[in-house]
């Protein structure tokens, strides 16, 4: 097998220290075959500098931790290969969420102001009745609200979002999207008003330019752009005709 | 001296997955004040990754008609190869479709059934009814009579966390997320909270609490090769232990699942083989038929795992630089069937290994995947030893799973003891007091600092953890895994103990300071290790096989002498656990034979005495 040394320029910097600037170090570590990030920073952290901050949980790209600025966009590092990427890999934390250090953010607070900014939860007056039957619910419903659902909450939409980046209160592809779910969802019965009064601002679906960067930076490839315009529509709808 | 920072509430969970999560909703909900802490943001549990469903007997598919609890029941008592607690099984299998529909009603989005004839890639044809049509149906997952396994397209385990956390969100509940649970503060009798360290800023914190929930899940990163989350390093299991009068259950049974991807061993869900997936060798020959000609691929996990590694054995491997392997064929499902209700796994097979499965053989190995053992708590979640203290899901020996688990059982297991637990813990709560003494409880953090002070001054030693930590991980693989005997066992023993003395003697090479990751590892090391003694120790004293539990030297269950429940205790200053056993409940359904496996008369083709 052949091999390789592969450079690494990473951030580092910890808010606790503010004293001590940011500044970009270099690792060169081997690169082995099937290297992704995940396992280069691991190398680096045990092999070179065990100070090193950043995130893991699942390794499969399925929990949404592990995001970061990759040479220069926002990308899942567990599912990213060193072999797909050329010269010198740049890792950044990314923008917009709070830095703990090096690598790592904090988007699990950001997440949770979310979904209590948009109440993204199942809002009904129905009771739960442990003995009945479950409701029914047509199949390609459930698949609907899946779709949307599917959403990991790592952050690359915001990260790479220009509106995120300039206004601090904005909900993003995530949080439309997040939206989108229970709009879909006839077991929530909240009224087009109460949806507007969560997303029908500039904070929400009309703060969006359109640049549409989230839509291609989704590692999970939602439809974030057809999202926001069916949200957008929605809201119209409402605006304009009251329902 | 310096005083710790002490947080106080009625109810302290430690564990933001699907089971610590619906504890906390069943303690909040009956006005009880609960803080959750947590290693990660809850929606970064391992839990949101558990693909595949949630075994609930509502018999709405065609393949599911006539399903009932008592079957239900008898599947997970045979899985479990007579090692599970009957009352807690029957009282499971109740609740859990309940429970299926009560997550229904909260937001996931389960998938229906759709009416019509459908022809089964083996060719059976079936017909869902029209009057069934929308409620919720399943699939067919291993070592079930039928099809029981509720899921949501390809990500059971994700919406089901999101849902769970959106209630957790929806009524409030404090979460602590980037916080560690480093040490159970009590005071002989009663369990009093923990001391925490802040995943942020390094900082120690006291929480105290009338009751205290362990939900950190299991230990499978112990092991090299395990599909687990980096997380599931048993750090609930091992305060709980360090006690030293918290006992842990079953060590020894560990669970390999079928298909881990080589060489990444990320999970390939049952699903697959539950949707019809054969699993070939190197000459595409489908042999799980000949040694299992009922159940073929979907007999429970322990025996699909063991006959993959005899037919390895017998040489019909696939040759790689990772070992050898088998290959899961799922192209025969089609394109349209792969891409919705088993998108996950192309994804995961195009991400890791540049293969799509439509058209390319998925390389699996049997692999670490989950934790039988736990926290051994009596029916109501209440952990042995210590008042105040409970624990759920994998971190807990409830006891569901006895020596294997069925697939599909285990996010059943959060939602169920979650709710039942939690319900167990809001009324003790509401009744007990909190009764401390200051010194007490500050000590317990002093002890935590020296420990970290000592770590950063290298004053025990130099040891370097993550040697440490890879000598662990390569020992339970050689010594630890599919199938034990006690020469292999006795030498992983004799290197925990080894691993256990240069564990205590450990030297940060960074400055330790904040939120040091090396530091985390650190304080974690010596506890893992004492996990793998657990684990090692235990499997060498049982001297049968027992679902996953298979020892080459006694290949035979032995239910006149080990029908029993292992349970391992851990003494202030001790180098091996101390085991005492209790009897197993067994109240319906008295030990025989599974229908599959080794004991099974009707397989013979890879029968363990002629086949290696």
């Amino acid at each position: 097998m052949s091999t390789k040394q592969r450079k690494f320029s990473i951030f580092r910097y910890n808010p606790n220290t503010p004293e001590k600037k940011p500044f970009m170090q270099d690792y060169v570590i081997e690169e082995v075959p099937g290297m992704t990030i995940f396992t280069a920073l691991n190398k680096i952290r045990e092999d070179l500098d065990p100070s090193l901050m950043f995130d893991f949980v699942c390794r499969a790209a399925i929990c949404g931790s592990c995001a970061m600025i990759i040479n220069g966009r926002p990308r899942l590092a567990c599912k990213t290969l060193t072999g797909d990427l050329k010269g010198t890999i740049t890792l950044m934390p990314l923008p917009v969420f709070k830095l703990i250090g090096d690598l790592s953010v904090d988007t699990g607070t950001w997440f949770r102001q979310l979904q209590l900014r948009t109440e993204a939860w199942i809002h009904t007056d129905k009771k739960f009745d442990p003995d009945a039957v479950e409701e029914r619910m047509d199949n390609r419903v459930a698949l609907e609200i899946y779709e949307a659902e599917r959403c990991i909450e790592c952050g690359c939409c915001i990260a790479g979002c220009v509106t995120a980046n300039i206004r601090e209160d904005f909900l993003g592809a995530a949080g439309i999207n997040r939206v989108a779910r229970f709009m879909v969802d006839p077991r929530d019965e909240r009224t087009p008003q109460q949806y507007f009064d969560v997303i029908g601002s500039d904070e929400g679906a009309f703060g969006c330019m359109a640049l549409m960067a989230c839509d291609d930076n989704c590692p999970m490839q939602l439809p974030l752009q057809s999202q926001l315009a069916f949200v957008r529509r929605k809201m119209l709808a409402f605006g304009l005709l009251g329902k | 001296m310096m005083n710790y920072t002490v947080i106080v509430t009625d109810v302290l969970v430690a564990g933001a997955g699907l089971a610590g999560e619906r504890a906390a909703i069943e303690a909040a909900s009956r006005g009880l004040d609960v803080i959750i802490l947590s290693l990660v943001p809850p929606r970064r549990s391992h839990s949101t990754a558990a693909q595949g469903g949630c075994q609930a007997s509502l018999g709405n598919c065609a393949m599911g008609e006539g399903d009932n609890t008592d079957i239900h029941f008898a599947d997970t008592v045979k899985g479990s190869d007579w090692g599970c607690d009957q009352d807690v099984a029957r009282l499971f299998v109740e609740t859990v479709p309940k429970a299926i529909r009560q997550m229904a009603h909260w937001g996931v989005p389960w998938s229906r059934v759709v009416a019509g004839r459908k022809v089964l890639p083996d060719g059976r044809e079936i017909e869902d009814k029209k009057e069934k049509e929308g409620l919720i149906t399943a699939r067919d997952f291993g070592g079930t009579a039928k099809w029981r396994t509720c899921y949501t397209a390809d990500g059971t385990g994700h919406s089901m966390q999101y849902t769970v956390d959106s209630v957790v969100i929806k009524l409030g509940i404090t979460v602590h997320d980037r916080t560690e649970a480093i040490s159970i503060i009590h005071d002989g009798e009663t369990c009093l909270g923990v001391v925490a360290r802040c995943l942020r800023t390094g900082e120690l914190r006291i929480y105290l609490a009338r009751a205290t929930v362990i939900a950190t899940g299991g230990y499978g990163r112990l092991y090299g090769a395990s599909t687990n989350a980096i997380i599931n390093e048993g750090t609930g299991m091992s305060i709980a232990l360090d006690t030293g009068i918290v006992p842990l259950g079953n060590m020894e049974a560990v669970q390999f699942h079928p298909t881990g991807m080589v060489p990444v061993w990320i999970l390939i869900t049952e699903g697959a083989r539950g949707d019809g997936g054969y699993l070939l060798d190197k000459n595409l020959h489908r042999f799980m038929p000949d040694y299992e000609p009922v159940k073929k691929e979907l007999a429970s996990r322990d025996v699909v795992s063991r006959r993959m590694i005899q037919h390895i054995r017998k040489g019909y491997g696939v040759d790689s630089p990772y070992g050898p392997h088998l290959w899961l064929d799922i192209r025969h499902l089609g394109a349209k069937h792969i891409n919705t209700n088993l998108r996950e796994i192309k994804n995961i097979c195009m991400n890791f290994n540049g293969i799509d499965p439509v058209k390319d053989l998925i390389p699996v190995r049997p692999t670490q995947h989950y934790s039988m053992g736990g926290v051994r708590t009596n029916i109501d979640g209440a952990a042995y030893g210590l008042k105040g203290l409970f624990a759920v899901g994998e971190a807990a020996c409830w006891d569901l799973h006895g020596f294997n688990r069925l697939g599909g059982n285990s996010l059943a297991e959060t939602i169920v003891s979650g709710w039942v637990v939690g319900r167990k813990v809001a009324e003790y709560a509401r009744d007990a007091v909190l009764n401390y003494s200051h010194s007490l409880v500050q000590g317990f953090a002093r002890k935590q600092q020296e420990r970290i002070n000592d770590l950063i001054a290298g004053r025990l030693g130099k040891e370097n953890v993550y040697q440490i930590r890879r000598e662990m991980e390569q020992t339970l693989m050689d010594y630890v895994g599919i199938f034990r005997n006690g020469p292999d066992l006795q030498k992983a023993v004799a290197k925990f103990q080894e691993l256990h003395e240069r564990a205590q003697k450990i030297g940060l090479r960074s400055d330790g300071k904040w939120a040091s990751p090396e530091l985390t590892t650190s304080l974690r090391m010596p506890g893992m290790v004492r996990l793998a003694l657990c684990i090692s120790y235990g499997a060498l004293t049982r001297t049968e096989s027992r679902g996953s539990h298979a020892r080459e030297d006694y290949p035979k269950r032995d239910d006149v002498n080990w029908l029993k429940r292992t349970l391992a205790y851990w003494k202030e200053g001790a180098d091996l656990p101390e085991l005492r056993y209790e009897p197993v409940k067994i109240t319906e359904l008295p030990p025989g034979d599974r229908g599959y496996g080794e004991s099974s008369a009707a397989s013979t083709g890879g029968n363990k005495a002629n086949g290696q």
